[in-house]
């Protein structure tokens, strides 16, 4: 019996838009927890655990829902600590909820909890794209890995978003690398294209023990694992690929090498029982490294890898299928990692519309990258793991 | 070929250095790149900390680096994040050839001039009254 074990139950995005008039972070929050309890079948009086960005106490204390049981995760690492809390009897129901609106004063502005304010990177005008491209500069020099290859990876998702009815861009493309290519740089290698977005909007998800699924409605997709490699606080060090730790294992750049490892262990999966990559895609090189760094195709060749076509929709390994942050939504600091998970659940289901990927099994999600010295990875499956 | 990119002038973004990197940029004024160094087992930190991130010993000193080193990796700014910054500008990171790596603007090279591992050395700039910023050129000789 999978008694014990924790799946999804529920999921739901808000509308996402660059600006959306009328919102605040609060009253998204609350649209998007109902929006996931509803998925769920369940109500708010079933609720006894909660994740949110931030304080998730004043959650509890303004949705009532008291006394319960709260994690502090952020991004994917919030979902495996709701998962361990059902496993470990903690909680029965837990929802994770996050939102922003209203947090860009400048819409051409990147993240501002990204804003390096730090001592020893802030004067030499370090942000967000350029901290991603010291760390893609470095693959590129060390396996000549090309601005077209780049290109080919941001077009890719861009043209996931340009299809998908609920990204902020669609029906935006189609983009080809050329047009990638073509657009202002921003932060060399980077084009603008290459980059994500900056957008507002909220997302909610629901977990419950496996054993509870049965009187609900949705389709279970049933966390199978999960792992987390930091190696520092984001924004504040030199974004060395070469940072490593005093006990070895896989160096900056090849960061969620070792959680891959652990999720798929703990999950008893291969790299190639994977049907689905939910990567998260803050700039295009990204996606190149984690495909290394994962274990799906060796060092040095995430580049042509993506130029043949695996990680189209179509192909061996699709990414990212929503858009993304570079297409379907950019929002907060954790809203955007949870729709990572989010997109699982939905291809898992079978709910991605043209971009379903057919009979979807196993999905991996995944969140941050080099630049931000921290990557973590949740596994999701339609059964439970032997 | 476009013009050699040159150090920012004017208000940038800097925190108050504090008791533990006030000795660093103390010595940027002077024109002199530092370290710190670790008594008990050698190992070089920086950025500077209270505690050896090697061997956890509190017994750290100032020592002062060559400023030469090489070109570790790099990224040209054409739209920077603030008003600040008067794009391009080249954050990168440097090896320093004591062996440690920081975060430093390029100058005096073209973009399209700059290459992977190339020799650098240390160019001190006052970018704005008090702040002395150590960027890296290329090296001269
Ligand atoms: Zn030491």
């Amino acid at each position: 019996m999978s008694a014990g074990r924790a799946v999804i139950a529920g999921v739901y995005n808000t509308p996402q838009a660059r600006r959306l008039e009328n919102w605040t972070t609060r009253k998204l929050i609350a649209s998007a927890a109902l929006g996931a309890l509803r998925d769920a079948g369940l109500t708010l009086a079933d609720v006894d655990g909660v994740i949110t960005e931030g304080d998730s106490s004043a959650l509890i204390y303004d949705l009532r829902l008291g006394p319960a049981w709260q994690g502090r995760g952020f991004g994917l690492d919030a979902v495996v600590e709701a998962a361990n809390a059902i496993k470990g009897g903690q909680a029965d129901v837990v929802l994770i909820v996050a939102a922003a609106a209203g947090v860009y004063v400048d819409r051409d502005a990147t993240a501002p909890w990204t804003r390096p304010e730090n001592e020893f990177v802030a004067p030499w005008g370090l942000f967000t794209a350029a901290e991603f491209a010291l760390i893609a500069r470095r693959h590129m020099t060390t396996y000549g890995t090309t601005p077209e290859q780049l290109a080919t990876v941001a077009a890719t998702i861009r043209n996931n978003g340009h299809q998908n009815p609920e990204a902020v861009y669609f029906g935006r493309g189609p983009f080809k690398p050329e047009d990638i290519l073509a657009s202002r740089m921003i932060a060399d290698p980077f084009h603008l294209l290459d980059c994500s977005m900056t957008s507002e909007g909220g997302c909610a998800l629901v977990l419950v023990a496996a054993d509870r699924m049965a009187d609900l409605p949705a389709k279970p997709v049933h966390v199978l694992g999960g792992g987390a490699d930091y190696y520092g606080p984001a924004y504040q060090f030199p974004p060395s690929w070469d940072l490593a730790g005093r006990r070895g294992g896989p160096v900056n750049g090849r960061i969620g090498g070792r959680a891959a490892d652990r999720a798929f262990r703990h999950a008893g999966l291969e790299r190639s029982d994977v049907d689905v990559l939910e990567l998260y895609d803050p700039f295009s090189f990204e996606i190149i490294r984690q495909l290394e760094a994962f274990g799906f195709c060796e060092p040095g060749e995430g580049g042509p890898f993506v130029e043949d076509g695996h990680i189209a929709v179509t192909g061996s390994h699709p990414v990212t299928t929503d858009g993304g942050t570079m297409s379907f939504s950019h929002a907060g600091g954790s809203p955007q990692m949870f729709q990572r998970v989010i997109r699982g659940v939905q291809q898992l289901r079978g709910e991605a519309g043209p971009l379903q990927v057919p009979g979807a099994e196993v999905a991996l999600c995944s969140g941050a990258g080099a630049g931000a010295l921290f990557n973590s990875v949740v596994l999701l499956g339609t059964e439970a793991s032997s | 070929m476009s013009t050699p990119l040159a150090p920012q002038h004017g208000e940038l973004p800097h925190a108050e250095p504090t008791e533990l990197s006030a000795p660093f940029w103390n010595r940027c004024a002077e024109g002199t790149l530092t370290f710190q160094r670790c008594a008990a087992c050698r190992s070089i930190n920086f950025p500077p900390v209270e505690v050896c991130r090697e061997c956890l010993d509190t017994d750290l000193g100032w020592e002062e680096s060559s400023g030469r080193g090489t070109l570790y990796s790099w990224t040209v700014v054409h739209r920077p994040v603030t008003a600040a910054f008067t794009p391009p500008y080249a954050p990168a990171i440097v090896d320093l050839d004591e062996g440690y790596q920081m975060v430093t603007d390029l100058i005096g090279i073209a973009p399209e001039e700059i290459t992977a591992g190339m020799p650098v050395e240390v160019d001190f700039h006052e970018v704005s009254p008090g702040l002395h910023l150590p960027y890296f050129r290329p090296s001269a000789g």
